[in-house]
């Protein structure tokens, strides 16, 4: 099982973190993703492949400043 | 205008946080990333810990839409953010070595912009650059450290906001929420957001990396 933001994805072992951030409808332009307390750069979500127990946390920003 | 040495200001400082906290914030280095509510009340803040180098990041001029929350006067509009600040900053303490860029970040001149910094403070206001710093930062310079800063918008309790560390290196601070396509910025609670980032940046340089 994966989890993100702490809710359980059903299906996504084995996935692309780029594939499973669009399917759970984040907005890849305004978000960091942080796998298993690491964060991937966006260019590395299309290489890097979900396994099972995974943890991720997705900060979405919000604007201001 | 009174004429202070930089030694009395430095004896001064000592008196307060102890000489050994002040030499090691003297010697630490972090750059501010944006110049705006956020940005401008960080580098006032870490100016008068005395971070002794500071890095002001910033492209914009200063409007007068800027003046409800940003540390800028009516005499400044018009003038660059960066030159406005390391004035501001050499008035509040001149032990501050700052360097300014004025220019904007991207994913092309990121490295090179922040090549000496130690500690970034992240203070942009669209998500989309916030994003992309993050982007940055964790593509060249993941040992290192940064702290950002979301949802800070509207007049809502200051007590939903808070510094939460997301990841290995990389603090947040603000509600997570309340944007300004929901509310309009306004001082005081972008203010907290700002204090709980350059607590978090002076933490982080006297060697503390708990929230």
């Amino acid at each position: 099982m994966i989890t993100v933001n702490g809710r359980e994805i059903a299906g996504a072992e084995g996935k692309m973190l780029s594939d499973v951030m669009e399917a759970q409808g984040f907005d890849r332009k305004r978000i960091a993703v942080e796998r298993n307390g690491l964060v991937i750069p966006r260019n590395k979500h299309a290489l890097t492949q979900l396994a099972d127990g995974d943890h991720l946390e997705v900060v979405t920003f919000v604007g201001g400043g | 205008m009174a004429l202070v040495s930089k030694e009395a200001v430095y004896k001064e400082l000592c008196r307060r946080q102890g000489k050994e906290v002040q030499d090691t914030l003297l010697a630490g280095r972090a750059a501010v990333a944006g110049l705006g509510g956020l940005g401008s009340t960080i580098a006032i803040a870490l100016a008068r810990a005395g971070v002794g180098h500071l890095h002001l990041i910033d492209f914009d001029r200063v409007d007068l839409s800027n003046l409800n929350r940003q540390q800028y006067r009516i005499s400044d509009i018009g003038e660059l953010k960066t030159e406005v600040m390391a004035k501001t900053i050499a008035e509040i303490n001149p032990l501050v070595q700052v360097r300014v860029d004025t220019v904007k970040v991207t994913p092309e001149n990121f490295a090179g912009i922040f090549k000496d910094d130690a500690v970034i403070a992240e203070a942009f206001d669209l998500p989309e650059a916030k994003a992309m710093l993050a982007d940055g930062f964790f593509t060249h310079y993941p040992e290192r450290y940064l702290v950002s800063g979301s949802g800070m918008a509207g007049y809502g309790s200051g007590n939903t906001m808070e510094t939460r560390k997301v990841a290995r290196h990389f603090y947040l601070c603000g509600d997570g929420s309340t944007g300004m396509d929901q509310a309009g910025l306004m001082a005081p609670r972008v203010g907290i957001c700002a204090a709980q980032e350059a607590n978090m940046v002076v933490r982080l340089l006297l060697g503390i990396e708990t929230v």
